[in-house]
């Protein structure tokens, strides 16, 4: 259908002659806008469905009784499906430490929600098929749970601010009831919402893809980033730091890039790092904890990202 | 009535205080608005998303950029 429509447009509309290379990267850029905004509009609405049962007040309800493993194992998964903004990092912080949800539990969370969205995992699936997508899932849960365990160990009470555990928790929490009315239209405000905060990068990533796609020579990457290329892995997670904002442009980005010799586990690994790891939460933290802490924190997380972009390098030819 | 901004200070925030500013102005609401940003203090409205408002020390709205329709629905305009 999709297919049909993209080369009605490239070929009859536009009247590009088959073969080309500027057909080539037209036909790519309208399929896959088409595909991935259909892909946005749905999973986005499905998925804000089920966030409208776990406001982070019943997330921090469940996860306040348990102890390490199961706590961190819980928290992982939660982390998928409760809304999470790096500006809501902080107050969310001191507010499941003042629930008694052990230090390692939270990290687990804290590594998990911004990782592992809906966002990063349709463009995912839309870019590198399902396949890619459920082992960016996998590893981003274990990721978080070892990250999680790792700081829960290291007795990190120390390096988190005074006041954090002065705060005292109100008692129970009140969640509000949502009739299933409320939550469609909770669904439906939170997908325009964060489709009007994308579409243009969409747009750019794939339209820069699009070009990448017809211009750029075959494995011409292979050279400087192919899987031999032992540095590659650690720089791409490098240059991810910075991107956090842009995740929904980064990925069409780095397919283009990936089918011209990058090697799959680099670019998983570059993923992860543009999720998980984003500056502007770090700068914001800084009210909860030292920067020795926050440097632990994107220390392991960093860490175990590297690991698994080496490990998908061996394993995926 | 007083209006309180609940927020760390990001974007999102800003961008809260600025709407809530342009519906009290444009309605003549007899609102005296003020922000906090400090977190000890926000914390104190027992909430975990910000940005947030609130009415009278009740909070209203948490965890998003209302639009006008929604101050103006808090604000009890419509």
């Amino acid at each position: 259908m999709i297919k049909f429509f993209a080369d009605w447009m490239t070929y009859e509309v536009f009247k590009l002659g088959r073969e080309t290379i500027l057909a080539g990267a037209v036909n790519f850029f309208i399929y896959d806008t088409i595909k991935i905004f259909l892909l946005l509009v749905v999973i986005i609405f499905v998925v804000s469905l089920i966030r409208s049962f776990f406001p982070p007040e019943r997330t921090r309800a469940i996860l306040a009784g348990k102890g390490r493993y199961t706590g961190n194992v819980l928290a992982s998964l939660l982390g998928i499906v409760t809304p999470f903004c790096s500006c809501s990092a902080v107050p969310l912080f001191i507010g499941f430490v003042e629930a008694g949800v052990p230090l390692g539990v939270t990290f687990s969370f804290l590594v998990a929600s911004p990782m592992i969205n809906e966002v990063a995992l349709i463009m995912l699936w839309g870019m590198f098929g399902w396949k890619i997508a459920l082992l960016y899932i996998g590893s981003g849960l274990v990721i978080a749970i070892i990250s999680g365990i790792v700081i829960g160990r290291l007795k990190v009470e120390n390096l988190i601010e005074e006041f954090v555990f002065k705060t005292k928790a109100a008692g129970v929490d009140i969640i509000p009831g949502m009739s299933f009315k409320d939550r469609l239209s909770y669904a439906r405000d939170y997908t325009l919402d964060i489709l009007k905060g994308i579409w243009p990068y969409v747009l750019i990533g794939i339209g820069l893809g699009a070009w990448i796609h017809g211009y750029v020579p075959q494995d011409f990457l292979a050279r400087y980033a192919g899987r031999d290329k032992w540095y590659a892995v650690p720089l791409a997670v490098l240059l991810g730091i910075p991107l956090y904002s842009n995740a929904a442009g980064v990925i069409p980005l780095v397919s283009a890039l990936t089918e011209k010799g990058v090697a799959i586990g680099t670019s998983l690994a570059f993923m992860m790092a543009v999720t998980a790891l984003s500056l502007p939460e770090f700068m914001i933290l800084k009210k909860v904890m030292k920067i020795k802490l926050i440097a632990i924190f994107a220390g392991v997380v960093a860490a175990g990202i590297i690991l698994t972009g080496y490990m998908f390098n061996i394993i995926i030819k | 009535m007083k209006i309180t901004i609940l927020g760390t200070g990001c974007l999102k925030c800003r961008k809260t205080e600025e709407i809530v500013r342009k519906v009290v102005v444009a309605n003549n609401v007899q609102a005296q608005i003020e922000k906090v940003e400090e977190i000890s203090e926000i914390m104190k409205y027992h909430i975990m998303m910000t940005p947030a408002v609130a009415i009278d020390g009740k909070v209203v709205i948490a965890g998003k950029i209302p639009s006008e329709s929604e101050v103006k629905k808090m604000l009890g305009i419509i």
